[in-house]
């Protein structure tokens, strides 16, 4: 296998977690905790489905993803920021509801238990056709969140007040920033941005399958927390999570090391890292803290 | 928002007139089953110097939350500059010029002083945020007011008076006329707090109106031109800060006649070698910094010690050493004769030792437990047969101390929460000081608590000296150590700069070795 193959294998497999770990970044920023990504991706990527079979277009689906998404990020916002709802659990009966939702309508429309039918992807995949095929904008898109998240984070108005909200809401409070607004937008758009990953895995496959997000939500918040809460940081952390999974999709004929060792790499290193060996991790002061 | 020329002197719209910069009138505001303010008044003429005393409890920060918007009251009107505001929010209230410094900073940790500064009210280039004109407005924002900051660096790195000319600058960056400072003298060093009046002065020269809450009665008298007392969330008297007397204010706070702190010389003569004899202690915080660095000093039986400094200096990691709730790494602790070096927060008690830590609600109670249980914590194994507590026992101590210790209300099964901080610190002083021991360390021992309080604390105090303890008292406020101390030792980065007789010690004395302008007395 070539050097670009493998680059290219290293992409696909990172884009989702990008999506995810750059919408995650915002939520956790302003002090919500962001377990529920593992939720938003999978209504994004079944609500693509849905929206890419009834009408044929990869791009509906995208639009129907994000909305989805967009819908979740709500419910998770106005259960932890308007009933102040314990935000790990809010998170986590998300992504179950997400699970079981899912199979629900995946029964309904299309009367299957597993997997919808086949739906269109995108065309083309840009100068690395090749390489890249079917992914459309998702990998341009997926390579800009990073950078894009990074920018609103650190250099606009509305990234300086959600640090503020979510290291000392209090003090934000004082000058009249509106708290919960921050939040209710930072939260939002995680859950768009998340689900932009799950639609990726919708098309990329072709099909909706049960559950198909796997625990990329929960990689991605390991990156988050890799990358010390920062979106340049985390989307390293992205790309050297993908790049131990492609190894292990390498290894896997390999007997020298059982591949389940090197799938575990994403989660030892997070643990690494929150133990402070890679420096100290400093949460957002706010972060979980029903205010 | 930005622009500048807000910050800058400007006739007040109706001043001329006499309009009051600020009147309230009637305000009620409830929380639940408890009234802050019962029909509080308030009324602040314009470009003066106005004091907000009053006991702690007494309504006088939720009064200043109802001006600044924080709360909408439930009744009553507020005017600012003869325009009815009543019920406006924080935004209305920071446009019209009115800025609350609060008691607790306001300042988030992780962001530059200047991002601290513009947050809400930023500089934009297009879509983005202008840090370099931020950087620059701060700059020369500070330049004009006097209050010297570094605007680059992260808030996280200022000491405690550079944090609070942050937080009025950050009014001045929103053009505030109308400027509310909540007990801004309470971490402040002596000179600090000089520097402050400076520019507090500076600005009242300017046409600024200034309210600020306290109850340090010779600020009061220091800083103000004229008073608003309150008690009971009621405004129970106004006073021209020429005509009054500490006393005065002092009788309007309370309600009755209080005696004032001041050193009343009834030592027990220190007799013997100390009690508690401590050699070397050095202590190192979690970053591997030392905070305490080699001290030396002995209390002895029938003394009180004094230690006085600015926050931060090595004084709460020196008791917690002392008490046994922090790891020291050299040095030698003794109580008693009793080297109690490297032994448990048990031990320690068992040998002697009483403490009243600086923080109550960290240390001193569990909020949620009843004040029975309360004064039976960390003396539990006494309260026990076979492992199993004494119920019974428990109630007949609680009984006994909460008498013995005037704790209102008189209800020993009402959780430690309900009860006021002066009742709370009074559990914790019933528990510490209510079972026979030799050496007490009292952090802060009237720290949030009321004047009625602090008399009955110091009382309480001087009757352990009297009985022949010996007792290491550590206070952030200057008059009471001053009035307490039979000697009175400086912390200054960790060490002891000077140890002082009572009769050498004046706040000016004291005051130069806080901030390390004297150099280490080794006399």
């Amino acid at each position: 296998m070539s050097v670009i193959a493998l680059l290219a294998q290293v992409l696909r497999i990172a884009v989702p977690y990008l999506f995810a770990a750059g919408g995650g970044v915002l939520a956790e920023r302003s002090g919500i905790v962001s377990l529920g990504l593992e939720g938003f991706m999978l209504s994004g990527a079944f609500c693509a489905a849905v929206g890419d079979y009834y009408s044929g277009s990869a791009w509906v689906g995208l639009l129907c993803g994000i909305l989805g998404g967009l819908l979740f990020g709500l419910l998770h916002a106005v259960a932890t920021i308007r009933y102040r709802a314990d935000q790990v659990v809010v998170g986590i009966a998300i992504n179950l509801l997400v699970i079981g939702l899912t199979r629900f309508f995946l029964r309904l429309a299309f009367d299957s238990s597993s997997n919808s039918p086949r739906i269109a992807g995108f065309e083309g995949g840009g100068p690395l056709s090749g390489w890249l095929a079917g992914a459309g904008p998702m990998i341009p898109l997926g390579l800009l969140v990073i950078p894009a998240v990074a920018w609103l984070v650190y250099r606009t108005p509305f990234g300086l007040r959600l640090r503020a909200v979510g290291e000392h809401p209090a003090a934000a409070d004082s000058l009249g920033v509106p708290v919960a607004r921050v939040r209710y937008v930072a939260v939002a758009l995680s859950g768009a941005l998340a689900a932009m990953g799950g639609v990726y895995l919708a098309l990329d496959q072709h099909q909706f399958t049960d559950q198909m997000t796997a625990g990329r939500g929960y990689i991605a918040l390991a990156a988050i927390i890799f990358g010390r809460w920062n979106p340049l940081r985390a989307g390293v952390a992205c790309l050297l999570f993908a790049g131990a999974e492609t190894l292990q999709i390498q290894m896997q004929g390999t007997q020298a090391i059982p591949s389940q060792f090197v799938s575990m790499i994403p989660y030892l290193l997070t643990i690494v890292a929150l133990a402070g060996v890679v420096g100290r991790a400093n949460p957002p002061a706010a972060l979980g803290k029903a205010e | 928002m930005s622009d500048l020329s807000n910050a800058t002197p400007a006739p007040l719209g109706g001043a001329a007139s006499g309009t009051p910069a600020v009147e309230m009138d009637g305000i009620v505001k409830t929380f639940g089953p408890v009234t802050a303010n019962a029909g509080a008044t308030l009324s602040v003429g314009a470009g003066e110097i106005h004091a907000l005393v009053g006991e702690n409890g007494a309504g006088k920060s939720t009064l200043m939350r109802v001006l600044g918007g924080g709360f909408a009251p439930d009744a009553g009107t507020v005017r600012v500059l003869g325009r009815d505001v009543t019920g406006w929010s924080t935004q209305d209230a920071i446009r019209a010029g009115v800025g609350i410094v609060h008691q607790h900073f306001m300042l988030v940790p992780t962001l530059t002083v200047a991002e601290n500064v513009v947050l809400g009210s930023e500089p934009r280039r297009g879509l983005q945020l202008d840090g370099r004109r931020a950087l620059d407005e701060v700059r020369a924002l500070s330049e004009r007011s006097g209050l010297r900051v570094p605007a680059d660096r992260t808030v996280a790195e200022l000491s405690v008076g550079e944090a609070q000319r942050v937080e009025i600058l950050k009014t001045l960056y929103r053009g505030a006329r109308i400027l509310v400072l909540d007990e801004p003298t309470a971490v402040l060093s002596p000179p600090e707090v000089e520097e402050l009046w400076t520019v507090l002065r500076r600005m009242r020269g300017e046409g600024a109106t200034i309210v600020i809450i306290t109850h340090k009665l010779d600020e009061v008298m220091a800083i103000s031109d004229r008073i608003t007392v309150m008690r009971h969330g009621r405004t129970v008297e106004r006073l021209a800060t020429a005509d009054t007397t500490p006393t005065e204010i002092a009788r309007a706070m309370v309600g009755r006649d209080v005696v004032l702190p001041s050193f009343t010389s009834d030592a027990v003569k220190a007799a013997g070698e100390g009690a508690l004899q401590v050699r070397d202690l050095t202590v190192r915080d979690a970053r591997g910094v030392t905070v305490v660095d080699s001290v030396s000093f002995d209390v002895a039986p029938g003394e009180i010690l004094g230690i006085a400094g600015v926050e931060g200096n090595g004084q709460t990691e020196l008791l917690e050493a002392l008490a046994g709730l922090r790891a020291a790494v050299g040095g030698v602790v003794r109580i008693d004769g009793r080297d109690v070096g490297g032994t448990s927060v048990r031990r320690r008690a068992d040998a002697g030792l009483s403490h009243i830590p600086e923080d109550r609600h960290r240390r001193g109670l569990i909020l949620d437990y009843s004040v029975a249980d309360n004064l039976v914590l960390g003396q539990q194994h006494h309260f026990a047969r076979r492992g199993v507590m004494d119920r019974a026992a428990v109630a007949r101590n609680a009984a006994e101390k909460v008498a013995a210790f005037d704790i209102r209300p008189p209800s020993a099964a009402l959780p430690a929460r309900a009860l006021s901080g002066g009742n709370q610190q009074k559990i914790v002083i019933a528990r510490e000081m209510g079972r026979d021991f030799r050496v007490l360390l009292a952090a802060q021992p009237t720290r949030g608590v009321d004047v009625g309080a602090i008399e009955f604390i110091h009382g309480q105090l001087r009757e352990a000296r009297a009985a022949g303890k010996a007792v290491l008292l550590v206070s952030a406020d200057l008059q009471e150590v001053l009035a307490l101390a039979d000697r009175v030792a400086v912390m200054y980065g960790g060490r002891f700069v000077a140890v002082l007789p009572r009769a050498a010690a004046s706040e000016e004395v004291l005051g130069r070795y806080m901030t390390g302008a004297q150099p280490r007395n080794d006399a």
